[in-house]
């Protein structure tokens, strides 16, 4: 430092008394309310550092005096989220399904919760829209093949479709041709009796008779004598316009000859019941509930 | 400097410019109002009693709108997203009609401009009508003007007797600015019970930090800001300069009947030769009732809010000396010449500008009017299902979903039946809604609500084999008669 004071003449301020290159460094020092700010903010941040977390430590962190934390502050918000709720979602607890659909507070907040909860945990398999896709059915429609009541809904929800879960729904498309069962031309000879069930073309030359022999014989059991299906095993009704895996006799042979066996999981224990009811309120009111 | 310089050697830097009006950024001299009495006193107390009136009890007025709709008069309810008042009660989507007020509103104010100039500023403006308040009790307290210049510039101003007078003033004030913003919240809860909450120490958090949030305001901005709020933060003073006309009667220092001033006793020497005398006495009285702290007699100024206190002060004068009354008046720089030279002053309220301003408050009042008599009161807005956008059932026929909004604004409940036109065969059906006539559903929508219903129509695809048809929605009052209607499509996958 130097012991002088220059001043410049030029611009009437002090120099530091450095001088490089013959240029002198003027003096002209930050204003003493920004310094005196700034001070003030070290001195802050020292009280920070001691009231909030602050200092990582080897496994966690130093908690601070006031003991906050965001995730306490988050439990604080589900809290009150909750005491809001809670009278609503109770009344949902108790009430019937039918009764929910039909009053229309009820329903408001059930469609809602079901919308929220299916983005979350159904839509990566049946679509944001419950639209479905191949394999996956379209939730939309009124073809069910576990049926499409509250409680049939309901219940596919809790405990699923081969989930693995105990009261599992369970019910089964044989792999007639990987099993042996059926040779390859009886099963071009099903699909296609399969198609005319439906009302759609056959292979030219085909035999209807044998077909029905063979449908008789093998599918009939499951899907019925007139192919109308049969919720309680899940068998799909192969007379209507809605196919899950596809109609074309390509689909239709690979289904019998290796089988089906879509999973739907079992929601019991993973999301709570009163969700679980608000969940199938809102699959019915989708459209296709009956 | 005492050498003569001739103007031909000046160079322009050397010069102040003639109307210097000194620094931009003024050191604030705090205006000491004189008390007045008047005609324009008395406007101004009137209107500020009835505009705080107003303000201040209009919360408490009650309207009867029937059993479980609130009694408010006026009242803006937030949660429930509804405005009241008296007979009107506006739901958020009708919100537009706040356009047409603000239309009124602004159109009102060019208005009055066009015609007496800054009458919002003078009479009604919150910021005057305030500070007029609180330069009343600060007169009470402490004196009229030249007892307060005193005693602010008194070098012992800590006196007991002082202080007590401070400390009463700023309490009065605060006081009135509580009330502020007392009243403030009251216009969005009901008032009686919000009062009743508040003195028991139990409302709501935000209508304690609304109260305190214009407590601040109004004591700030009415006990210290004051005039400075009108030349330096507001808008209009600059706006209402650039809509004034020739013809706008502005508070107008007469310079004609004033100039040049002189003594009473020299003007009644010059009268007396038969010579021309000015009114004007330079008794200043004009400038020391100012609020704002100006000369009037400078001519039109910014910072004048034409208050018409000056005109009450010099009118007391003049009656006094015995010379006609309005040397300051209601008046414009077209009467002054015109009087110059011996001509009678003209009016002229009926402009191409007044006419306009009229005319467009006429025509926005009445299209409101209008939308407000024969608004409906009972909506339907239709909302097509994005995703899926059409399903195939599984007979082959097509399903749209729309989500349909049914506003009842009625104060009862009403009975709607739904109908649609447009698809082929169509049928339809509302979720949760166990229909008597399945055919055409029919449901009840609460009194003042909006009813979300889920809306699926059917129709069987070969006998609607267009991509997309144009289909309506018939909503219909089954006790009234009235229908609403939308429009949406009905899509085949």
């Amino acid at each position: 430092m130097a012991d002088h004071t220059e001043v410049d003449s030029v611009s009437g301020t002090a120099t530091t008394g450095h001088a490089w290159d013959g240029i002198k460094e003027l003096n002209t020092p930050l204003p003493r309310w920004w310094v005196i700010t700034f001070y003030i903010t070290i001195v802050w941040a020292i009280g920070y550092w001691i009231v909030y977390p602050a200092w990582p430590t080897i496994s966690s962190n130093t908690a601070g005096l006031f003991g906050y934390s965001s995730r306490a502050d988050v439990a604080v918000e589900l809290a009150n989220l909750e005491k809001i709720r809670g009278a609503k979602m109770a009344a949902l607890a108790t009430a019937s399904l039918a009764d929910i659909e039909k009053d229309p507070a009820m329903l408001g907040l059930a469609r809602a919760k079901g919308k929220t909860v299916f983005g979350d945990n159904c839509a990566a398999c049946h679509g944001t829209g419950a639209a479905g896709a191949k394999g996956f059915p379209n939730l939309n429609d009124d073809d069910w093949l576990w049926g499409g009541s509250l409680e049939q809904i309901q219940q596919t929800l809790l405990y699923g479709i081969r989930s693995g879960h105990p009261k599992t729904r369970e019910g089964q498309m044989l792999a007639f041709g990987k099993d042996g069962v059926l040779k390859p031309a009886e099963i071009v000879t099903v699909a296609n009796y399969v198609r005319e069930l439906a009302g759609l073309s056959t292979r030219p030359g085909y035999d209807a008779k044998a077909g029905a022999k063979i449908f008789a014989e093998n599918c009939a059991a499951c899907h019925g004598d007139n192919a109308k299906g049969n919720p309680e095993l899940g068998a799909p009704n192969l007379t209507d316009k809605i196919w899950l895996y596809g109609s074309d006799e390509a689909t239709l042979i690979e289904t019998i000859t290796n089988g089906r066996a879509g999973v739907m999981p079992a929601w019991e224990g993973r999301l709570d019941p009163t969700t679980i009811k608000a969940m199938a309120v809102y699959v019915h009111s989708l459209g296709g509930g009956k | 400097m005492n050498q003569t310089v001739k103007p031909d050697d000046l160079k322009r830097d050397e010069v102040q410019p003639v109307d210097d009006y000194g620094p931009l950024y003024a050191a604030h001299k705090k205006v000491y109002p004189q008390s007045v009495s008047g005609t324009f006193r008395r406007i101004k107390w009137g209107l500020m009693g009835f505009c705080l009136g107003v303000y201040y009890f209009l919360p408490f007025v009650r309207w009867n709108r029937g059993l479980g709709a609130p009694d408010q008069a006026v009242l803006i309810d937030f949660p429930n997203h509804r405005f009241y008042f008296f007979f009107i009660e506006l739901w958020p989507q009708e919100v537009y009609y706040f356009t047409g007020l603000l239309i009124i509103a602004a159109i009102g104010l060019f208005l009055m401009n066009a015609i007496g100039g800054r009458i919002w500023c003078g009479y009604l403006c919150p910021q005057t009508v305030w500070t007029d308040l609180f330069y009343a009790v600060e007169r009470l307290i402490e004196g009229d003007r030249r007892e307060r210049m005193k005693k602010d510039a008194s070098s012992d101003p800590m006196r007991l007797e002082r202080i007590s007078e401070l400390v009463l003033k700023h309490s009065i004030w605060l006081m009135i600015a509580w009330w502020t913003g007392g009243a403030w919240v009251l216009y969005f809860s009901d008032a009686p019970t919000l009062v009743r909450e508040l003195v028991t120490f139990q409302g709501p958090m935000l209508a304690y930090v609304w109260i305190a949030i214009l407590t601040a305001t109004t004591y700030t901005l009415a006990g210290f800001m004051r005039e400075q709020v009108c030349v330096y933060m507001c808008p209009w003073p600059r706006i209402q300069a650039a809509l004034t006309d020739e013809w706008a009667l502005n508070v107008t220092y007469r310079y004609d009947r004033g100039e040049s001033r002189m003594s009473v006793k020299k003007a009644a020497e010059l009268r007396a030769l038969g010579q021309q005398a000015g009114d004007c006495i330079d008794c200043k009285q004009c400038v020391a009732v100012c609020p704002t702290g100006i000369d009037i007699r400078d001519g039109a100024q910014m910072d004048c809010i034409q208050c018409g206190l000056c005109i009450d002060a010099c009118d007391t004068v003049m009656t006094k000396i015995g010379r006609p009354t309005r040397l300051i008046g209601y008046d414009n720089d077209i009467n002054i010449h015109r009087r110059q030279e011996g001509k009678a002053p003209i009016y002229k309220l009926v402009r191409a500008r007044t006419v306009a301003y009229a005319a467009i408050i006429a025509v926005v009042g009445g299209a409101m009017v209008y939308k407000l008599a024969t608004r409906s009161l009972l909506d339907v807005n239709v909302l097509h299902d994005r995703n899926p956008i059409a399903i195939k059932l599984s007979d082959g026929s097509i399903r749209n979903a729309y989500t349909v909004r049914v506003l009842n604004k009625h104060g009862f409940d009403r009975v709607i039946a739904i109908d649609i036109e447009g698809p082929v065969n169509s049928t339809v059906h509302v979720v949760g809604a166990d229909s008597v006539t399945p055919d055409r559903p029919m449901i009840v929508i609460g009194r003042d609500q909006t009813e979300e219903l889920r809306l699926l129509v059917t129709a069987p695809e070969e006998s609607n084999p267009e991509k997309s048809i144009p289909v309506k929605f018939h909503i219909t009052d089954i006790g009234l008669g009235v229908v609403a209607s939308a429009t949406d499509n009905f899509v085949s996958p």
